[in-house]
């Protein structure tokens, strides 16, 4: 059996965790425009609805002593913030008239 | 999307049907008469040759902000930064005593480029004691004074005190680190900034220190992007299916409107109104908007501040209305400041007459939990879904100048920040030419 990536509360979420848990912006953003809107949706549906107990879970650290399994599923919710966009509002994975334009975040807070 | 928009404008005049009070001229721009009302012309944003001149007439005359204080915590921390347009890169450094100075990144021996990493057009920083060059080991002390010579002794009357770094002239205001290319700088900083932006002065910068950096190559003239983020005009439009179900239809039928404008020397400002929580229904929100409360506008609860200073709103718009500033500061920077407790900066920094780099930062108290970290990342997010739709107009607008098929565009009032920059730069190329002229 592999090592779980999520708090054991969040066990139900761990199907998507090896896709997702991802510390950077740019590889959400990557991931994201890689991803089909079946995927993101699948993704979505799951989280979503975990989103409020997630919240309540990690706040029960401070930000910076988050132990390993938090941090997954703190870059979890930040996959979620991202993939929020296409599947409330755009229903495709990039945004609308944004054709070659890129923005890089070249730095980004931590965690 | 406010029903009235309140306070001072300057002699009070016509309100429109929004609820929207212009000045008593009847409108922004023509309470400015030396901007005329008459279509301009973009000829200043598609010509090499006007570019050459900016170069010399703006970027070498004009104080440009290079970053921030806190990119130098201790003493010994440097960066550096690629002016293209100046044809430059330069260091800037917080010396042993604490000072932040800056230099031309040349090393004196042989002229290599004396800080950078594997490749020699990227940025770097970093903390050191002294600056030594890798090409022949010259170094030098973070006052810019040259320390040490590699085999001293072969050179011919070399007095290293003849060798130090070649200065910049640099200051700091509100914790922004300003430098200047010219040989004697004809205004003082602060002289320079005026009373319109110092009065910014107590706004507490320096607690924001959680940092979200954007950047972008862009194909267009620098001033067509400060043009996008200076109107906004095009974003009921432009950005009309951001918003959930009925709402961009709406915006789009009422357009837009600001609270204020104002303009000071080369400088000018822009107040619009804000989404307070609450004051939207839940079904103008996106589901994930209310989870996370953030959006736009920026996370729903606000840090404690303390009093903020007069400079914010600056058209004394109600309380309840103000929404934000976008201080627009000559040349290419701007100061964007969020009522609910953050602010953005910008920065456009030209490559060539059709190209520049965009640099973003969003600045927010640090995080304490992960319930206010996750909020900060919704808002960065969503400022990047708004900031792709931007980007991808300029290269098109860029494209089709260049046809010089249309060379008379007319600009609305909304506009009116746009017409003071296109003059600026107009004048201070023309007062180049006139000196220069003798």
């Amino acid at each position: 059996m592999t090592t779980s990536l999520l708090p054991a509360e969040f066990a139900d979420l761990e199907p998507f965790a090896a896709k997702w848990c991802l510390p950077s912006e740019h590889e959400r953003y990557e991931v994201r425009l890689a991803s089909s809107m079946d995927e993101m949706h699948a993704f979505y549906d799951a989280a979503f609805p975990r989103l409020a107990d997630a919240l309540v879970y990690l706040d029960a650290f401070p930000i910076d002593e988050l132990p390993d399994d938090a941090t997954n599923l703190l870059h979890l919710l930040y996959s979620l913030v991202n993939v929020s966009f296409p599947v409330e509002t755009w229903h495709q994975p990039n945004v609308p008239d944004s054709g070659a334009a890129y923005l890089d975040l070249v730095a980004e807070p931590r965690p | 999307m406010s029903e009235r928009a309140g306070g001072a404008v300057p002699g009070a005049g016509r309100t429109s049907a929004n609820g929207y009070t212009k000045p008593a001229e009847g409108s922004w721009t023509e309470h400015y008469p030396e901007l005329g009302t008459a279509p301009i012309s973009y000829e200043d944003s598609i010509s090499p040759e006007f570019y050459e001149l900016e170069r010399e007439a703006i970027f070498k005359r004009a104080w440009l902000n290079v970053g921030r204080v806190e990119q130098l915590p201790r003493n010994g921390s440097y960066f550096t930064k690629e002016l293209a347009v100046a044809k430059t890169s330069i260091v800037v450094v917080r010396g042993l005593d604490g000072e932040v100075r800056a230099f031309h990144n040349i090393c004196r021996h042989r002229g290599n480029k004396l800080v950078w990493q594997d490749f020699p057009r990227d940025e770097t920083s970093g903390s050191c004691r002294q600056f030594v060059c890798k090409y022949h080991g010259w170094q030098y002390d973070l006052d810019g004074a040259c320390t040490f010579v590699q085999q001293e002794g072969e050179f011919f009357d070399l007095d290293k005190a003849d060798y130090g770094l070649v200065p910049v002239h640099c200051d700091v205001w509100a914790g922004f680190i300003f430098v200047h290319l010219g040989r004697e700088p004809s205004q003082t900083l602060r002289d320079f900034l005026g009373p319109m932006v110092t009065a910014l002065d107590g706004y507490p910068f320096e607690q924001m220190t959680e940092r979200f950096h954007y950047r972008a190559d862009v194909g267009s003239n620098w001033k067509l992007y400060i043009d996008a983020f200076q109107e906004f005009y095009h974003a009921p439009v432009l950005h009309a299916r951001q918003r959930p179900g009925p709402i961009g239809a709406i915006a789009q039928e009422m357009g837009f409107e600001a609270l204020h404008y104002a303009l000071d020397g080369p400088h000018r400002v822009v107040t619009t109104t804000g989404q307070r929580p609450g004051s939207v229904p839940d079904e103008a929100l996106k589901p994930s908007e209310i989870v996370f409360r953030s959006g736009l506008f920026g996370p729903w609860d606000e840090p404690e501040l303390g009093e903020l200073p007069g400079g914010l709103n600056p058209g004394g718009a109600d309380a309840d209305q103000w929404g934000l500033d976008s201080f627009q500061i000559w040349p290419n920077f701007v100061i964007l400041i969020w009522q609910p407790g953050w602010y953005l900066t910008y920065h456009y920094w030209p490559t060539s007459y059709n190209t520049h780099v965009f640099d973003g930062n969003l600045y927010f108290v640090p995080s304490t939990t992960p319930r206010e970290r996750l909020a900060r990342e919704y808002a960065a997010v969503t400022f990047k879904e708004y900031g792709l739709q931007d980007g991808n107009t300029l290269e098109a607008t860029q494209m089709m100048l260049e046809s010089r098929v249309v060379d008379r565009f007319p600009l609305n009032d909304q506009e009116i920040l746009c017409r003071h920059l296109h003059q600026v730069a107009a004048e201070w190329v023309e007062a180049y030419q006139k000196e220069r002229a003798g």
